[in-house]
C-alpha cells in the first residue's frame, strides 16, 4: 500500500511458450513465441509484451521491461535469491509486501491470478484454480467460480471450494493472523461480525454467510454492492486455499501456519529458518495440466536472508546470487558500477514499479486550506532536485506530473503545473498563486517525513525549493514503523502537529484504477481512528462518483475515463504533489532464463525464472 | 574458592537483574510513557483494533508493566504460555520471550544463531591472541629494531581501521577480485568442518586484525616495562637462561593483563560481533540483534541484550579465577 514493499503485487509468470516441464527433461531450446516446443502442456502462454515487444528479447539494459530475456524451456538448476530481511510472512493471509506476494506464487494458487506475460499484459487477472473468470449475476452482486479438476495440496488432498472459503475466513481472524490486506473482511462481513474460523461455532468452521459452497467445485460470493474488480481481489494470496485440518491443528495452524504452509503451487517449502533462509523444492502433487500460468523449471529455489545491502549487491553482480528478491534496487555505489560498465549494464533493468512518490497537501491544515496556496507549492517545487533526492532518473524514477503512474490502466499524461523548461520550478507562477491566496509573502507550514531512507532528503529538497518563494517549512521526522499507519494516518495527529505537507509514496494493491485511487481519494474512506491513507483528506463528490462508477462498470474504456477524471481533479485541486514515477535499478544474473518485469508487480516475475546452465 | 564463587555469582545475578530492569524499562516503559503502543510494532502494515487487541492478549501487553516484567523473569525459571484464545504457543524453558513476528521463542532463535557467533568467538580469539602476543613479545625483545618499528606500524594501521572496512576490503579482493574463496555462507562445523573453517577464515582474519594489533601493542608496552624491573635484572644476574627469564618471569605479569583483556573481549564477542556478522552476512547473535532493532522486535532485543550481558559477567568471573592461577599473590577469598 503505502510503500514499495507493501504493494500487492503479484506477478504471474509467464513464459513464453509452452513449457512442458513435467514431460520434458532438460532442453536447451530457445524457441520463439511462434514455435512452441514439443511436448507442450496447457501452460502454453502467449508472449507478446504490452508495448509490442517480442517475447525473446536480447539481453540489454531494460530488456526485461520490454519482453522475456533468455526465453527457454531448459529445466534443472537452483535459483538463488538474496534479501536483506525476511518476508513479512509466508502465511498467505498475512503477507503484504509486494515481493512477498510475488513470491507466494511459487506455493499459493488462487482462483484468479495475473497473466504470465511481461508488461501491462501481465497485469490482467486470468483464471488459475478457477475454470474461468467469475460469473457475475444478481446485478453484479453475486460472483460464482467453478474449480478445475485435479488441483491438489502438497499432501495430495484435493483442493475444494471449502478450502478456498476457509482460507478467506482466516482473513477475518485479525486477532490471530494479522498483517495482510483486509479486502475480504471489509467486503464480505456485511454486518455478520464473523470472528474467523478459530472462534467459529459452525462444526466445519465455515460459518461465513456471504460465501457459499454448494458443492466442492463451486464457490459463490454474495457482495453487498457490485464490485467489478472482484477478480483482482481473488488474485491476492489472502484468497489462497488453506486446509482446515492443518490450520486447526494447534501445533501447526493459526499463528504457526506461517511455518507450516501447505503448498498448492508448483513448489513447496522444504525448510524455513526465519531471517536466515528459505528453500523450496518441487511439489510432486502439483499437476502442470491444471496450471496455465506456472511451471517447474528449476529443481530448487533458495532465499538467503539477512544480508547487508552492499554485500547483496556484490553477490548478484559477481554472479554468486541471481536476483535481489526485495527488488528495491542497487545501492548508489553499485548503480554507478553497473551503469558505467556496458557488460554489466546489459544485465540491469530500471522498471517502473507502479509507485508514485510525492507529497500529500492537506487542506484541513489551515495554511493549506486555500487551493491557491497549495498550487503555489506545486509551482515552486524543484522536481529535478526531488528526483535527485530519490536517486536520479535511473535509480529513483521519472519526473511525475500525475498521481496515476504510467503502468496503471487508464493513465493519461498531463501537467497542470509546468515547472519551467528545466523542471526546477516556475517561481513567477508560484508567486502569482501566493498573491491569489492572500499570502504574497509566503506562509509557514511543516513537512512530515520518515526518519529513514530517502524521506529526509526529499523533504529537504522541497524545503529549499519553497523557501525561494517565501514558503518556510520545518521538517518533522517520525519513526518509520508507524509513519503511514499512525503519524500521517491519523487525521487528528496531522492537524494537531500542523503537518501541511507529508512525504508519501503510493502504489495500488491491484492494478486497476479503483485499486489505486480508492484509498487515497475516496472521501468516505478518511479513517479518523488511524490507518487512514487518504492523507490529503480529499473530499470531492466528482471523485467519489467516479470511484463508484468504477466498481459498477466492466467497460475498460469507461474505467479509463474514471481514472482520468479522478487524476485531473486531484491535480486541479492540488491535493497531491507527485514528483517521481518510482523506478528501481535491478540486476539479473545473465545465467537466468525467462526474465521479465510484469506491471502487476513492477518487478521480475519470480516464478517464471529458470537457469540456462542447469546449476 | 567456594566463597569467592558464591560472592561473584550473587554479584553477577544482581548485575543481570539490573540489566534486565533497565532494558525492560527502556523498551517497554519508555514507549508507554511516550504514548506508543508496542502492539502496533507487530501488527504489520494493517493496523486494526482486532489485530492490535489479539497481539496485546497474546504477548500479555494488556497486563500492568510490573506483571509483564514478572512474567518475563519467570521465563528464566519455567516455560511460559503465550495464548490468545484457541491460538496457543508454549515458550519452553528457558524462555527469554516470544517473537510475535517470527512466531518463535527468543531462546529458540538465540540457540539457532549461537553456533555462528560461537564459531567466530573460537577462531578469531585464537588468531589474535597468538599473533598479537607473539608480535608484541618479539617487538619488546628487539626495541627500535626494523622488525619492531614495522610491526608496530602495521599494528597501528590495523587498530586504526574499523572492522567493517577491513572486512569489506578483504572480501573485495579475496572473494570478488581474486576469487580465492567463495563468498561466505555459514556451514555448521558438524556438517563440514573444512567448509566451516573456509567460510569463517575471512571473518576471523577481519576480527583478529583489529584485536591482534591492540594485543601486540599492549604486550610490547607491558613487556618493555617488566623487562626493566629489578627482579628481571636479578634473574639475569643469577645466570638464568634468557628464554627462562622471558617466558617464566617476564611474561607472567604481562599474561595477567592479557588475560583480563582477552576475557572481556571474548565475553563481548560472545554477545555478537555485530559489524563482522553484518558485513559478511553471518546470521549470528549480533545480526539477530541488529535486525531486531530495525524491525522493532522488542522481545528479541531484550533477549540478546541480556545474553550479551551474561557473557560479559561470566567472562569476568572466569578472568578472576585465572588470576589466581597465573599470579600466586592473588587469592580467591
Amino acid at each position: 500500500m503505502s510503500n514499495r514493499r507493501s504493494r500487492a503485487a503479484f506477478a504471474a509468470t509467464s513464459v513464453v511458450l509452452t513449457i512442458a516441464v513435467a514431460a520434458c527433461s532438460s532442453s536447451n531450446s530457445k524457441p520463439s513465441a511462434s514455435t512452441p516446443t514439443s511436448g507442450s502442456t496447457p501452460s502454453a502462454v502467449g508472449s507478446t509484451t504490452a508495448n509490442g515487444g517480442t517475447s525473446d528479447v536480447k539481453a540489454e539494459f531494460n530488456a526485461a521491461t520490454k519482453g522475456v530475456v533468455n526465453a527457454s524451456t531448459k529445466t534443472g538448476g537452483s535459483l538463488n535469491y538474496v534479501a536483506t530481511d525476511d518476508f513479512d510472512s509466508l502465511d498467505p493471509a498475512r503477507t503484504y509486501y509486494a515481493y512477498s506476494i510475488d513470491f507466494q506464487r511459487y506455493f499459493s494458487r488462487t482462483l484468479m491470478a495475473y497473466d504470465a506475460k511481461p508488461g501491462i499484459a501481465g497485469a490482467k487477472a486470468v483464471p488459475d484454480l478457477a475454470t474461468s473468470a467469475g460469473v457475475v449475476s444478481n446485478g453484479g452482486k453475486t460472483i460464482t467460480y467453478t474449480l478445475k479438476d485435479g488441483i491438489k495440496f502438497q499432501d495430495g488432498s484435493p483442493i475444494t471450494s471449502k478450502d478456498i472459503k476457509y482460507g478467506i475466513e482466516r482473513d477475518f481472524a485479525q486477532d490471530v493472523v494479522p498483517g495482510g490486506p483486509t479486502y475480504n473482511k471489509d467486503m464480505l462481513d456485511q454486518g455478520q461480525n464473523y470472528p474467523g474460523p478459530y472462534k467459529d461455532t459452525d462444526p466445519n468452521h465455515l460459518g461465513l454467510k456471504s460465501v457459499l459452497t454448494p458443492d466442492d467445485k463451486t464457490i459463490v460470493f454474495n457482495l453487498a454492492t457490485p464490485y467489478s474488480d472482484w477478480d483482482y481481489v481473488m488474485t491476492m494470496p489472502t484468497a489462497a486455499p488453506v486446509e482446515a485440518k492443518v490450520d486447526l491443528d494447534p501445533a501447526k495452524g493459526g499463528a504457526k501456519y506461517q511455518n507450516n504452509v501447505q503448498s498448492s503451487g508448483p513448489y513447496m517449502i522444504q525448510s524455513y529458518e526465519p531471517k536466515k533462509s528459505l528453500v523450496l523444492v518441487k511439489n510432486p502433487a502439483w499437476d502442470q495440466s491444471t496450471d496455465t500460468i506456472r511451471h517447474q523449471l528449476v529443481d530448487k529455489v533458495t532465499v538467503t536472508m539477512g544480508l547487508d545491502s552492499d554485500d547483496m549487491d556484490k553477490r548478484v553482480i559477481s554472479g554468486q546470487a541471481d536476483i535481489e528478491i526485495e527488488s528495491t534496487g542497487l545501492q548508489a555505489a553499485q548503480q554507478t558500477e553497473v551503469m558505467r560498465d556496458p557488460a554489466k549494464k546489459a544485465n540491469a533493468d530500471s522498471p517502473l514499479t507502479g509507485f508514485t512518490r510525492g507529497f500529500a497537501l492537506d487542506p484541513a491544515v489551515p495554511e493549506l486550506a486555500n487551493v491557491d496556496c497549495r498550487r503555489a507549492i506545486e509551482y515552486a517545487a524543484n522536481k529535478v532536485d526531488l528526483q535527485t533526492a530519490r536517486g536520479g532518473a535511473t535509480g529513483g524514477g521519472d519526473i511525475a506530473t500525475t498521481m496515476a503512474p504510467p503502468t496503471l490502466p487508464g493513465y493519461q499524461s498531463f501537467n497542470l503545473y509546468p515547472s519551467g523548461p528545466d523542471n526546477t520550478g516556475d517561481l513567477a507562477k508560484a508567486k502569482d498563486e501566493l498573491a491569489k491566496c492572500g499570502k504574497p509573502g509566503g506562509f509557514h507550514t511543516n513537512i512530515a517525513t520518515t526518519n529513514k531512507g530517502k524521506g529526509p532528503k526529499v523533504a529537504t529538497a522541497l524545503q529549499a525549493a519553497l523557501q525561494r518563494v517565501g514558503i518556510t517549512t520545518d521538517i518533522q521526522q517520525f519513526d518509520s514503523s508507524g509513519y503511514y499507519s499512525t503519524t500521517i494516518g491519523t487525521p487528528s495527529n496531522v492537524h494537531s502537529k500542523d503537518l501541511g505537507i507529508m512525504v508519501m509514496g503510493w502504489g495500488a494493491d491491484f492494478p486497476t484504477g479503483y485499486g489505486f485511487f480508492s484509498a487515497i481519494a475516496d472521501s468516505r474512506k478518511i479513517l479518523q481512528a488511524g490507518g487512514n491513507s487518504n492523507w490529503a483528506e480529499v473530499k470531492e463528490p466528482t471523485i467519489d462518483a467516479a470511484l463508484d462508477d468504477m466498481t459498477q462498470t466492466t467497460d475498460a474504456d469507461q474505467k479509463a475515463k474514471d481514472v482520468q477524471t479522478i487524476d485531473h481533479k486531484l491535480m486541479e485541486q492540488a491535493y497531491y504533489l507527485p514528483f517521481t514515477y518510482d523506478k528501481a535499478l535491478t540486476y539479473r544474473n545473465p545465467r537466468l532464463t525467462n526474465v521479465y518485469v510484469t506491471n502487476a508487480a513492477g518487478m521480475y516475475d519470480f516464478v517464471s525464472i529458470g537457469t540456462s546452465d542447469g546449476k | 574458592m567456594i566463597t569467592f564463587l558464591i560472592r561473584r555469582l550473587i554479584q553477577a545475578v544482581t548485575v543481570l537483574l539490573a540489566v534486565s530492569i533497565i532494558t525492560f524499562g527502556l523498551f517497554f516503559l519508555v514507549p508507554k510513557l511516550a504514548g506508543a503502543d508496542p502492539a502496533t510494532l507487530f501488527a504489520g502494515k494493517v493496523t486494526n483494533p482486532d489485530a492490535l487487541n489479539g497481539i496485546r492478549i497474546k504477548l500479555g501487553l494488556n497486563h500492568p508493566l510490573w506483571r509483564q516484567y514478572w512474567d518475563f523473569i519467570g521465563g528464566f525459571f519455567h516455560s511460559r504460555q503465550f495464548d490468545n484464545g484457541p491460538d496457543k504457543t508454549t515458550c519452553p524453558w528457558p524462555c527469554l520471550g516470544y517473537s510475535f513476528r517470527n512466531d518463535q521463542s527468543v531462546s529458540t532463535l538465540i540457540a539457532d544463531r549461537f553456533p555462528i557467533t560461537l564459531s567466530l568467538a573460537i577462531g578469531a580469539p585464537i588468531l589474535w591472541l597468538s599473533v598479537g602476543v607473539l608480535v608484541g613479545r618479539t617487538s619488546a625483545l628487539r626495541p627500535r629494531s626494523f622488525a619492531d618499528r614495522s610491526s608496530m606500524l602495521v599494528a597501528l594501521a590495523a587498530v586504526s581501521l574499523p572492522v567493517y572496512f577491513t572486512a569489506a576490503v578483504l572480501r573485495l579482493f579475496v572473494v570478488f577480485t581474486w576469487h580465492w574463496l567463495p563468498d561466505i555462507t555459514y556451514v555448521g562445523f558438524t556438517k563440514d568442518p573444512v567448509l566451516w573453517g573456509k567460510n569463517l577464515l575471512l571473518p576471523w582474519i577481519s576480527l583478529a586484525a583489529l584485536y591482534a594489533a591492540s594485543y601486540a601493542r599492549f604486550t610490547r608496552g607491558s613487556m618493555l616495562e617488566v623487562l626493566n624491573e629489578d627482579y628481571i635484572r636479578t634473574a639475569r644476574a643469577k645466570g638464568l637462561r634468557e628464554r627462562t627469564v622471558i617466558n617464566r618471569h617476564a611474561m607472567r605479569p604481562v599474561g595477567t593483563l592479557i588475560i583480563t583483556l582477552f576475557g572481556m573481549d571474548v565475553g563481548q564477542l560472545m554477545g555478537g560481533a555485530i559489524l563482522t556478522e553484518s558485513v559478511f552476512g553471518l546470521p549470528g547473535l549480533g545480526k539477530l540483534g541488529v535486525d531486531a532493532i530495525a524491525a522493532h522486535d522488542l522481545p528479541i532485543i531484550m533477549g540478546v541484550t541480556i545474553l550479551a550481558a551474561f557473557f560479559i559477567v561470566a567472562a569476568n568471573i572466569v578472568v578472576d579465577m585465572f588470576y589466581a592461577v597465573i599470579d600466586p599473590r592473588v587469592r580467591l577469598s
